[in-house]
């Protein structure tokens, strides 16, 4: 086979293989115990992977696996490059300190019997969100959304509230038409190209594009994932969705299920049509725009009259998506490397913000601000884990918020639409009144409660949360390797490697 | 001259009769999914949108007057196998996203006591002013 001497790294499949054989044997276990063992354990090795892989991305370039030995386009092939890397050191550094931090959490959260269910679910999750990232062919990649997505619907609904069963069901159906509209314009695709292959599709692609066709299958791919995205005005489904999952669930999906999606995003807008000139044949960039600024203050305005801090957090997730479309709007390097930045440090802040919030709802079952009256006090220290979360989605200096909106500023400003520069900083202030509504009823307000008693958490779950949050203000206050790896894969994306 | 014009867009029309199928009952699914209150009618759309989904690819793969894709004597043209093949994949997923839904119906009928989306919303409506 000519391909033989390619390198073919088997890294690259261990990392969906792994988390994707641990749901079944968590099944078999049948045991709470077990299960969370094997999930933890896993999370941590398929780290320890994406950490290596890490290495040799940033030290050879792309790697590559080709899936029995089949030589693409014929055969499917993983690839992984500098964005890839990125976007897995994500998914499974926040699923390395998630498992940990589910065994308690869960086990008040969810009926016993049914736990190792719970973490088989979460493991399929993993493994297809890994899989969306690291396969190389479209229809490859349906089928890892439609695992990642159909292990979180079942995860939501596990959700104390019996809301929780309205709200993923309403996802269900969202994010079915979103797969759906994708598995079309995939198949418009093949009509035009005879290819499913990412890199081929890229190549024939120049060819085609002035056809209806590809026209329609734009059309049908961006508004797919932007469902699966939450991008405004498509979100209707993730406020309900995070606010009624088990609280581990909804750190743990907060941070990578929208940037998994806003990744493949980035590689239908600019590997698939990488060599097209996408942007001035459509006014791709106008609508996308228009879209995220949306997003960023009509969703920051919900979130500031949410009483629940759950949904409070869940508007502003629909809020910073805005600025990572934004960045991706602006298809320039400065603005490209603002978008996927923040994808990492919207990761950050949100599981950081979530695990709190899950901590709070563990010791106390507060959610609402009224019932967070004097909460500063009773909660010292997972308190103080939200407010670096918070005072990092208001976007102040020495945290990572702050190296994300910096970014798109200076992009903004680079293409001469200081407006949208303006509005990026105003937008900023929104979060400000959110972030300070809840500081205001933790810190300002006296308990209601007569026991003054210290209500903290267990330490399973205050490690990982303060793990995240200081990773947060390491990467707020040095953000070299950030900014230089988002930097590398929006130049690759850009087509100047 | 006309008669053969008119038989020239006729037989374009027929031999893009699927396609018409295809958007059809994809517009009826949808509209159903977005229209109808009732949770299990709803799933009923969902299932003729991605059904509507497989006849595409199906037709897609179609050739006129090819066989299946066999080796063997005396056949030369034949339909291709891949996208009949990806849509095995799509109906597995297809049925398996419709026995989640029905099973979280189920649970819905349960915990509410009805599977219209209008008197769920009043429910959950009610429970958001007590929180």
């Amino acid at each position: 086979m000519s391909g033989a001497e390619m390198t073919s790294d088997p890294w690259l499949i261990l990392l969906v293989v792994v988390p994707l054989l641990a749901a079944p044997v968590c099944v078999m276990l049948r045991s709470a115990g077990g299960a969370w063992s094997v999930a933890t354990a896993v999370s941590w090795v398929v780290f320890a992977i994406a950490v290596k892989l890490l290495i040799t991305v940033l030290d050879q370039g792309e790697v590559v696996y080709r899936i029995g030995g089949w030589d693409a386009p014929w055969g499917i092939e993983y690839k992984l490059d500098a964005l890839g890397a990125f976007v897995v050191l994500i998914v499974t550094a926040i699923g390395a300190l998630v498992f940990p931090y589910a065994k308690r959490s869960v086990e008040k959260e969810i009926r016993g019997d049914r736990i190792y269910l719970f973490y088989a679910m979460l493991l399929l999750c993993l493994s297809g969100l890994l899989g969306i990232t690291v396969t190389g062919d479209a229809f490859n990649l349906f089928v890892f959304l439609e695992i990642s997505s159909l292990s979180s619907y079942v995860l939501i609904s596990l959700g104390q509230d019996r809301r929780a069963l309205t709200a993923a069901f309403r996802y269900l159906i969202m994010g079915t038409i979103g797969a759906t509209f994708y598995i079309i314009g995939v198949g418009l695709m093949y009509q035009m190209t005879g290819t499913l292959n990412i890199a081929d599709l890229k190549t024939i692609m120049p060819a085609v594009v002035d056809t209806r066709t590809v026209h329609a299958a734009m059309a049908f791919l961006t508004v797919g994932i932007s469902l699966k995205l939450a991008l405004f005005p498509l979100h209707l489904w993730l406020p309900n969705a995070y606010t009624f999952a088990p609280s581990a669930v909804t750190a743990f999906l907060a941070a990578t299920a929208t940037k998994v999606s806003a990744y493949v995003l980035l590689r239908i807008l600019f590997t698939l049509f990488g060599d097209v000139d996408l942007f001035t044949a459509f006014p791709l960039r106008e609508i996308l725009i228009a879209m995220a600024l949306a997003a960023m203050f009509l969703a920051s305005l919900s979130a500031i009259w949410q009483e629940n801090i759950k949904r409070m957090m869940a508007y502003s997730s629909v809020a910073q998506i805005g600025y990572i479309v934004l960045g991706i709007a602006m298809a320039t390097e400065t603005g490209l490397t603002g978008g996927i930045v923040h994808m990492f440090n919207h990761a950050l802040m949100k599981g950081t913000a979530f695990m709190a919030i899950g901590a709070i709802v563990f010791a106390t079952g507060a959610v609402t601000l009224k019932q967070l009256e004097g909460i500063g006090k009773r909660m010292p220290l997972t308190m103080a884990a939200f407010v670096i979360a918070g005072l990092g989605l208001v976007g102040i200096p020495m945290t990572p918020g702050f190296i994300s909106k910096w970014q798109l500023v200076t992009a903004a400003l680079e293409l001469d639409m200081w407006p949208l520069a303006a509005l990026i900083v105003l937008s900023s202030l929104l979060a400000v009144i959110y972030v300070w509504r809840v500081f205001e009823v933790a810190y300002l307000r006296e308990s209601p409660i007569v026991a003054h008693k210290p209500a903290e958490v267990p330490l399973s779950m205050l490690i990982p949360t303060w793990a995240l949050a200081l990773t947060g203000l390491y990467f707020g206050a040095n953000a070299t390797f950030t900014l230089n790896l988002a930097h590398t894969a929006a130049r690759s994306l850009m087509g100047g490697l | 001259m006309t008669d053969m014009i008119d038989m020239a867009t006729l037989n374009d029309w027929i031999g893009l009769l699927n396609y018409w199928v295809a958007i059809v009952l994809m517009m009826a699914g949808f509209y159903t999914v977005i229209a109808q209150h009732n949770l299990t009618k709803k799933i009923v759309g969902l299932n003729i949108f991605q059904v509507a989904v497989f006849v595409f690819y199906i037709t897609m793969g179609k050739i006129d007057g090819g066989t299946a894709p066999i080796l063997g004597d005396g056949i030369e043209v034949y339909s291709n196998p891949l996208p009949h093949v990806l849509i095995l994949t799509a109906i597995v997923v297809g049925v398996a996203t419709t026995a989640l839904a029905l099973a979280l119906v189920v649970r819905i009928h349960h915990s509410f006591g009805t599977i219209e989306e209008d008197e769920i919303q009043v429910i959950e409506h009610d429970e958001e002013d007590v929180a």
